[in-house]
């Protein structure tokens, strides 16, 4: 990416993306029985990003994604725990990537469950109920499984689509 | 996609789920059966119900919103709630100590705790 009007339209579209995920992942209630669980869907965005542009860019597009999520479809509350989980695995996902060892799959899975780790610390810090934590296992199992399903979409993705100058 | 990186997306899938699998375990031994559940709202305790008695109540959370809370066979469970995402309804029934159903619309949490109320958990 030489041009920066180039990147600035696909940092736009990619936002356009992950907000209209974020807005499907409202209607599909994957496991209703622990709060928080969630696909993850715009985390397809975050993985995509931090392939093919750097995890700046990746960064900056999620944190429009949380506000603006946050203002259209969600509260104050909503909008701590997005943060929180996005914040988490932009760090885990960055850190994964700089090592040139894993895979889309293995860095997606990875960071889905940092993205759980991190709501669940939000969480306890809001609601001041230590035992949130109980729900630990059951979010790093979802998170490990939606993470894996939208790395391997996101996998295709980076190999589809190409970005050329 | 070199064999390498699969190999290491794989090692560390199953360090998560090893993960998973070690804190559902510490939670299982370090959890123990409780005697009663208190509810709080918006953090401060309003009531506490001990889990061998069967009752069914409306508990009235901020606003005027209810939560139907009923106690059945030693456990504790939200039968019906007038928050806007059921997730307080939809949990799983609790009945061990440090065991939570919250409700976050209402600042509802529904905890159980051991004998003299102390919770040890955690
Ligand atoms: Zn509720």
């Amino acid at each position: 990416m030489k041009t920066s009007t180039k990147k600035l339209t696909l940092l736009g579209i990619s936002v356009a993306a992950a907000m209209v995920l974020s807005y499907i992942e409202t209607f599909i209630p994957v496991s209703v029985a622990v709060p928080g669980i969630k696909l993850g869907l715009a985390n397809l965005v975050t993985v995509f990003l931090i392939y093919k542009l750097d995890w700046k860019s990746a960064a900056a597009v999620a944190a429009i994604r949380v506000l603006l999520t946050a203002l259209l479809f969600g509260n104050a509350a909503s909008l701590a725990y997005s943060a929180a989980g996005a914040v988490l695995s932009l760090l885990v996902m960055a850190l994964i990537k700089s090592t040139c060892r894993f895979s889309p799959v293995g860095m997606s899975a990875a960071g889905a469950v940092a993205h759980n780790a991190g709501q669940i610390i939000m969480a306890v810090i809001l609601m001041g109920v230590g035992e949130i934590a109980y729900w630990f296992p059951m979010l790093v199992l979802s998170g490990t499984v939606t993470g894996l399903a939208t790395g391997a979409v996101g996998a295709i993705l980076i190999s589809k689509i190409p970005l050329k100058d | 996609m070199d064999k390498k990186r699969i190999v290491n997306d794989i090692i560390l899938v199953v360090a998560l789920l090893a993960l998973a699998l070690a804190a559902w375990g510490v939670i299982r031994i370090t959890h123990k059966s409780g005697d009663y559940a208190v509810v709080e709202i918006a953090g401060e305790e309003t009531a506490r119900y001990p889990l061998n008695e069967d009752i069914r109540i409306d508990i009235e959370a901020e606003g005027g919103h209810v939560n139907t809370f009923v106690i059945s066979d030693g456990k504790a469970y939200v039968e019906s709630a007038d928050c806007p995402d059921k997730l307080c309804v939809k949990q799983h029934a609790v009945s061990r100590v440090g065991e939570t159903i919250i409700c976050l619309p209402h600042k509802l949490v529904i905890r159980i705790v051991g004998e003299g109320g102390v919770d040890t958990a955690l």
